[in-house]
């Protein structure tokens, strides 16, 4: 058995402890690395293997679109929010999924979750669509061409499946 | 604490502010389950964002040294959040809770309750 099975996991473990208590003094050096030693070993069995990031910039500068658009998202939803409420037009869309990996498609569902309008609601169970819920949907093709060209195109070049 | 930093600090507890309440008034206005779900996972996830932004602020130039608890808080929660949502939807769905009849694609509740493809023939 080696003593560290998983070692980003355990330099992340190590910091965000640090971190979370905002201290460097040797008692919490120590209990930062008995998490950063203790935990991986007890998940080690019950990991999957997933893929990995292939492109780190990629996958940076996708952040930072996702944080841009949280922004714009609140704005429009605060603004159809106070708006008048009748005039709303809600709709179920099926977007067909072209990633394949679980990461994937998780990491889609919550960027789907947290941007304009939209909530992920269910994914079939061949994994080939992603049910998602609109706040206000004006044209439903719109839609289904802004995620698959914002969202997801960037997600399949960085994990690489 | 100079006058300017207390400006940001205070612009963005009231930026914060106006997006919780923002997010709670569409919890109330709103029609169904489905369109509820809308405030709670944005606006609320943005206005937390930002009163701990300034909490950040506040505490680094406090302390004099750099606080970044709050940069953990926000990242658990922007994790969190859209996961809710979904178990959230998921059970207004498996409860045949109705949303609001003039919703569009109201034919793929059927799939979508069974984890069907979109276009899977309609049947048990």
């Amino acid at each position: 058995m080696r003593i560290l099975p998983m070692p980003s996991h355990s330099l992340l473990l190590f910091s965000v402890w640090l971190f979370m208590n905002n201290s460097i003094s040797p008692g919490h050096i120590l209990l930062a690395l008995f998490f950063a030693i203790g935990i991986p070993l007890l998940v080690n069995s019950m990991r999957d293997e997933h893929p990995k990031i292939r492109k780190p910039w990629l996958a940076f500068r996708y952040l930072l679109l996702v944080l841009k658009d949280i922004l714009v998202a609140n704005m429009q939803v605060a603004l159809l929010v106070l708006g008048p409420v009748r005039k709303l037009q809600p709709a179920f869309v099926a977007i067909p999924l072209d990633v394949t990996s679980d990461v994937g498609i998780t990491v889609l569902a919550s960027t789907v979750s947290l941007t304009p309008g939209t909530v992920s609601v269910e994914i079939s169970e061949d994994k080939q669509w992603l049910y998602v819920h609109a706040l206000h949907l004006d044209n439903e093709q719109e839609l289904i061409d802004e995620i698959k060209q914002r969202y997801e195109r960037p997600i399949k070049e960085i994990l690489g499946c | 604490m100079s006058f300017y930093t207390e400006l940001l600090i205070c612009f963005l507890l009231v930026v914060g502010g106006v997006f919780l309440l923002i997010g709670s008034i569409g919890l109330a206005r709103l029609p169904d389950v489905f369109t509820r779900l809308h405030g709670p996972t944005k606006a609320t996830t943005l206005g937390i964002t930002g009163v701990l932004l300034s909490s950040m602020i506040y505490q680094t130039i406090n302390q004099g040294s750099f606080s970044v608890s709050e940069v953990l808080i926000t990242l658990f929660l922007l994790i969190t959040a859209p996961v809710a949502a979904n178990m959230i939807a998921k059970a207004t769905l498996h409860r045949e809770n109705p949303s609001i009849p003039r919703t569009k694609g109201q034919s793929l509740l059927h799939n979508i309750r069974h984890r069907k493809a979109a276009d899977a023939e309609q049947s048990d």
